[in-house]
């Protein structure tokens, strides 16, 4: 035990003294959860829509009104008149703007006479979200124009769906947050744990304790207790940070706190053993920085940390059943957003925790006393 | 009991075989040399003896402790300087001593006193607090040395100490090991490729090429069995394809190696030798472009065991010299 204590030590010694590792693994987890949840948060605003009149007519008149009041209120798009339809669909493919609104020369006449009156919309759809936006909008606008004046009886007999929201609003920064969490763990264990520790092994340094009495159990046990420690700091700090920068309620509910740094720390041990499994027969420094990126990727997005699992194609949501970012996510999710106890969460940790021996006992099994 | 007792050992990395059966053995308090060139298989077989490596065949025994079955009791006894520089650049000298202490599980008071009279002993007291990464590459070997030493062991092995290092720094390395070495009870082994450091360090040499042990005695005695005392050392122009047997038929000459216009002469009697040859070279329009004489040095000793010069073959490592492009099995 004296000399696993003894690896520790030196590993703690080390991470103190190497300021650039805690600010690299703190600065990615916390600048891409200011950017993607700023940039994804928003509602799409100010389009540019070009609007052909070619009728003139007082219905026509009626689409440009309620289109010009859209423009005004929520902004989500802004009007540009266009005489000519070509004209509009050239600035359309070069990118003026998003989408054209052409009212046909008919349209009154189609109104008036209950002909099936239509307007286009003409949108670029190479952005899948703009050209949702646009269509929705316009939809709704077209669609009020005809709604006849509704006199509701006191009592409705139509089946109507009420909407009851459990939680207060969670802004996208604030659901990006779980998965900043377990990325820093995940850059902690990457730099710490993978790249130092093939640049170690690559230095010679393993040689040195390689030659002392000390035990296969006890140098695993001392590598993967020290790079937990590491993650489990690095976790702990954006749990904080990133709670106050993200505006979740209550931050520090010491409570919360507690079943928060419990999912922590086995996400750290989980993730270190798993990096440990990966490195255990990789002597080549520059494999790890080869990895790292991809690994990155792989766990961090079929994680439903950014976008839900509902929405994956079944390979990817097989990836994410295996993920251990999967669960840690989904249990920061719970204790961050919606305040939960163990029960939630319960399953969770079980699956870290079984994850964690695992690839801990084939690292152990796979691991060399010598060279 | 013998330190170091090394029967028929045998490493194979797949179809290379990098040591072919060495058989030595060192006894208590000796210091040992394994002198050979990079590829020469020093270090597979260094990292033999030290457990790091398991060997193929043979058997060694390490203060009576084999190798293969009793690991543990091995590290136990003996220190280990490995080829790179593996001290920790983020801890200070003090702690470097102090980890490897707690790894060798020396007990807290123990720990104390060791750690400081091997400052002293290495000259590191002053710098004790200092973090590594701001010593140089003398004082980090000397880190080395003492980090080494920190559990007391029996039996020292270092892998090339010197490797690297300028030559005041060599020479002070030298003159610290060979203190150390009369203040304690300890037994040796150091491999180099420099003659001199093996010349002045070392009780007895061991001459290791191609895997094999090629020689092994003291430096006086391979000095001595060097054909001739002295060697003459001479560049030429204008020789023909008979000019190497023309040297060999020079008074009192005893060997000749060479090639191109460069030839080393061994004589018995140097001043007769070198006079017989001047005239020889006026006679056949020969002319001597440089001409050294010398006394037989181990590089001597070395060309004529293994039939080149130790010069000819440093810059080219060779897979086992480097830990990571062993092939693992």
């Amino acid at each position: 035990m004296h000399r696993t204590l003894a690896i520790i030590e030196r590993e703690m010694r080390r991470f103190r003294r190497s300021p650039m590792l805690i600010v690299m693994s703190m600065m990615m987890p916390i600048v891409q959860l200011v950017v993607l949840g700023y940039a994804f948060g928003g509602n799409v605003k100010h389009l540019k829509v070009a609007v052909v009149d070619q009728d003139h007519g007082v219905p026509a008149v009626r689409i440009r009104e309620l289109a010009g009041a859209v423009a005004s209120g929520n902004h989500t798009f802004d009007i540009v008149d266009y005489a000519d339809p070509g004209d509009a669909l050239r600035d359309l493919r070069n990118g003026v703007v998003n989408g054209v609104l052409t009212i046909p020369p008919d349209y009154s006449r189609r109104v008036i006479g209950r002909e099936e009156p239509k307007v286009a919309l003409i949108s670029d759809n190479t952005d899948s979200f703009v050209s949702a936006t646009l269509s929705a909008t316009m939809g709704q606008v077209v669609g009020s124009l005809h709604e006849p004046v509704k006199t509701s009886a006191r009592m409705s007999s139509e089946p109507r769906l009420d909407v009851v929201e459990v939680y207060p609003y969670v802004p996208y920064i604030q659901y990006l947050l779980p998965g900043s969490i377990t990325m820093s763990i995940f850059m902690m264990v990457m730099i710490g744990g993978g790249i130092i520790f093939i640049d170690d092994k690559a230095r010679g340094l393993h040689e040195g304790y390689l030659v002392t009495p000390i035990t296969k159990f006890e140098l695993i046990a001392g590598f993967n207790i020290s790079g937990t420690i590491r993650a489990v700091i690095a976790g702990a700090f954006l749990m904080v940070i990133g709670s106050i920068i993200a505006g979740v309620p209550n931050p520090l509910d010491p409570m919360r706190l507690l079943r928060l740094l419990s999912v922590i720390t086995i996400t750290s041990f989980a993730l270190i053993s798993m990096m440990f499994l990966i490195m255990v027969r990789i002597t080549d420094p520059l494999l790890p920085r080869a990895v790292f990126g991809v690994l990155n990727t792989v766990l961090y997005f079929p994680s439903g940390a950014v976008y839900p699992q509902q929405g994956f194609p079944a390979w990817m949501q097989a990836i994410a059943a295996v993920d251990p970012f999967t669960y840690a996510v989904h249990a920061f999710k719970s204790l961050l957003l919606k305040n939960t106890g163990f029960d939630a969460i319960a399953f969770d940790l079980g699956f870290l925790a079984i994850f964690s021996v695992v690839s801990l006992g084939a690292a152990t099994m796979l691991f060399r006393r010598t060279l | 009991m013998l330190a170091i007792d090394v029967r028929n050992i045998v490493k194979k990395f797949g179809d290379f075989t990098a040591v072919k059966g060495i058989s030595f053995e060192v006894g208590s308090g000796e210091i040992f040399g394994l002198l050979g060139p990079n590829g020469a298989g020093k270090s597979t077989l260094i990292r033999m003896l030290t457990t790091l490596l398991p060997p193929s065949e043979g058997t060694a025994l390490i203060n009576g402790f084999d190798v293969a079955k009793q690991a543990d009791e091995v590290r136990k006894v003996i220190g280990v300087i490995p080829q790179a520089m593996t001290s920790d650049l983020e801890l200070s000298v003090e702690e470097n001593l102090l980890i490897f202490a707690k790894l060798y599980g020396v007990a807290r008071e123990r720990r104390k006193r060791l750690i400081d009279e091997l400052l002293e002993a290495v000259e590191l007291t002053q710098w004790r607090d200092k973090q590594v990464r701001n010593l140089s590459g003398g004082m980090r070997r000397r880190v080395e040395i003492a980090r080494g030493l920190v559990h007391e062991p029996k039996i020292f092995f270092l892998d090339e100490p010197t490797t690297g290092l300028d030559p005041v720094s060599r020479v002070h390395v030298w003159e610290m090991l060979q203190r150390i070495k009369a203040q304690r009870d300890l037994t040796v082994l150091i491999t180099t490729h420099y003659m001199d450091e093996a010349d002045k360090l070392c009780d007895r040499i061991a001459i290791v090429d191609h895997g094999q042990l090629m020689a092994l005695d003291s430096p006086m005695k391979l000095k001595a069995s060097v054909p001739g005392r002295n060697v003459l050392e001479a560049s030429f122009s204008g020789i023909t394809g008979d000019w190497p047997d023309v040297l060999k038929q020079l008074p009192e000459v005893e060997d000749v190696t060479g090639h191109d216009n460069v030839f080393r002469v061994a004589t018995s009697n140097g001043p007769v030798t070198t006079m017989a040859m001047l005239q020889t070279a006026a006679r056949m329009s020969v002319s001597v472009d440089s001409l050294a004489v010398q006394s037989t040095t181990l590089d001597d000793v070395f060309v004529h065991y293994t039939g080149r010069a130790l010069r000819d073959t440093l810059q080219a490592p060779a897979a086992q010299d480097n830990p990571f492009m062993i092939r693992r099995q």
